[in-house]
């Protein structure tokens, strides 16, 4: 048990996808604007972070590894991730309205995210087996709904306040991301 | 050579497996979504101004669509807009208001009208007011920080010297205006009633005076000069009835402080 706490701390803190791996950048100060639309994404990415690790594993040991095709790993990967993603999203609409109207556009969006692809690829290169492949993806999802959520929160408050003009929008955003990045590096060391 | 066959092979096994299921699932799970739902989405204005009281094109389509919501309730689109969406729904629509556009009611600008103090705030119309009752001279006016400019989905105000003027031209009538005047200056009035009371203040002639060159005194000389019904005079300042087709150019050259005057002029 105490293997998949360290496993989870590693990539929710000390190897946090988006503030030690620099992977997901794009929705990280897409969306991260209001706590509301960050929280929607997060969760988003969680659900199908989780379950693509899933099916990518599987596809990885039971079809790539014997057909000895690994290079072929990227390109399988999103061709699955991607189907995996509408059908959800078709499934969710037909079954689950509300969790498809909180999931919403934010579902779809992610479905070629490289956090997405980066924690199957990940998976395949550290040799995790299967519980330890949805565990560590479940909780690389967590890192960077917290992320998102600590970065949403220092950007609502960014926008009550008055940066120089030079540095308003993005500009403060991406300030901000850096020295949040680094106060991240603090937790190397611990777990991971 | 055996692995690139090989590969061909099982990217294009995967690439089947992959379409065929979620053309199954398209097929047997899919939701059927209202294809009125679509056209009525492209039968609005699709400014989302949220006027309809829905939070933007696509939900208030979705609300027409099964029922909930009129079919008359896009402001930007008007009557034509009406229309088209009640042919989709198949129920009829007749008549409906003519397209309304917003209105300023102050004639109050830097060279007509008083300021009480220098006010150096927030540049926000509500901020202004609530500092002792707003630098204005009146207390009914135009504060001129684009209180509303700022809400405007079409970009159709702007303050030209110390007021706010709406460009009709790009007004849709959505009314987002209306709401955000904390003196209710604002008003949706038809786009064909062009003489225009341009005042907002129900203070005495006298007092009037005091603080605005331009202010509606209350003199009933647009009441004497003009058919019966057209413009009536109410707490000190006169209101056009725009029901009715305007007659009175006699009115508006009567008028002592010009507030009585077309749009146009």
């Amino acid at each position: 048990m105490s293997e998949y706490a360290i496993l989870a701390f590693g990539a929710i803190l000390a190897g946090n996808f988006v503030l030690s791996r620099f992977l997901g950048i794009c929705p990280f100060l897409g969306v991260s604007t209001r706590l509301e639309t960050a929280m929607g994404m997060s969760a988003a990415v969680i659900f199908v972070m989780t379950l693509a690790s899933a099916v990518t594993w599987v596809v990885q040991t039971k079809v790539l590894a014997p057909l000895n095709l690994g290079a072929l790993q990227t390109l399988v990967f999103i061709l699955v991730i991607a189907t995996l993603v509408q059908l959800v999203e078709i499934a969710l609409r037909r079954l689950a309205p509300p969790l498809y109207r909180a999931l919403g556009i934010y579902l779809p969006l992610i479905t070629t995210n490289c956090s997405v692809l980066g924690v199957a690829v990940l998976n395949v290169k550290s040799g995790y087996d299967f519980p330890h492949s949805v565990a560590f993806a479940f909780s690389a999802g967590v890192g960077f709904a917290l992320a998102l959520a600590i970065f949403a929160g220092l950007r609502e408050r960014i926008a009550r306040a008055n940066p120089p003009r030079a540095f308003r929008g993005v500009a403060i955003a991406l300030v901000t991301a850096g020295l949040l990045s680094m106060a991240f590096m603090g937790f190397s060391g611990l777990g991971g | 050579m055996d692995g690139i066959l090989n590969a061909i092979a099982l990217l294009g096994a995967m690439g089947c497996v992959c379409g065929l299921a979620l053309a199954l699932a398209a097929r047997y799970l899919g939701v059927k979504e209202d294809p009125r739902v679509g056209k009525i989405t492209e039968a609005l204005s699709g400014a989302n101004c949220g006027s309809c009281g829905y939070a933007g094109c696509a939900a208030y389509a979705a609300a027409v669509a099964n029922g909930t919501a009129p079919v008359d309730g896009c402001v930007p689109g008007g009557a034509a807009v009406a229309s088209a969406v009640a042919a989709i729904m198949g129920v009829d629509f007749s008549g409906g208001d003519e397209p309304k556009v917003a209105f300023v009611k102050c004639g109050g600008d830097c060279d007509s009208a008083t300021r009480r103090f220098a006010y150096n705030g927030i540049a926000d119309c509500a901020a202004a007011a609530a500092v002792a009752g707003g630098d204005k001279g009146c207390p009914h006016g135009c504060l001129g920080y684009g209180s509303c400019a700022n809400v405007c989905p079409a970009h159709a105000i702007a303050i030209a010297k110390g007021i706010a003027v709406v460009d009709e031209s790009l007004c849709i009538g959505c009314g987002a205006c209306v709401k955000a005047c904390p003196r209710h200056v604002v008003e949706l009035v038809p786009r064909s009633a062009r003489v225009r009371v341009f005042c907002n203040s129900t203070d005495p002639g006298a007092a009037v005076r005091k603080y605005c060159s331009r202010g509606c005194i209350g003199c009933r000389m647009c009441v004497r000069n003009s058919a019966e019904g057209v413009v009536k005079v109410d707490g000190n300042l006169a209101h056009v009835d725009y029901s009715v087709p305007f007659d009175g150019d006699a009115a508006v050259a009567k008028c002592p402080v010009k507030c009585l005057r077309s749009v146009d002029a």
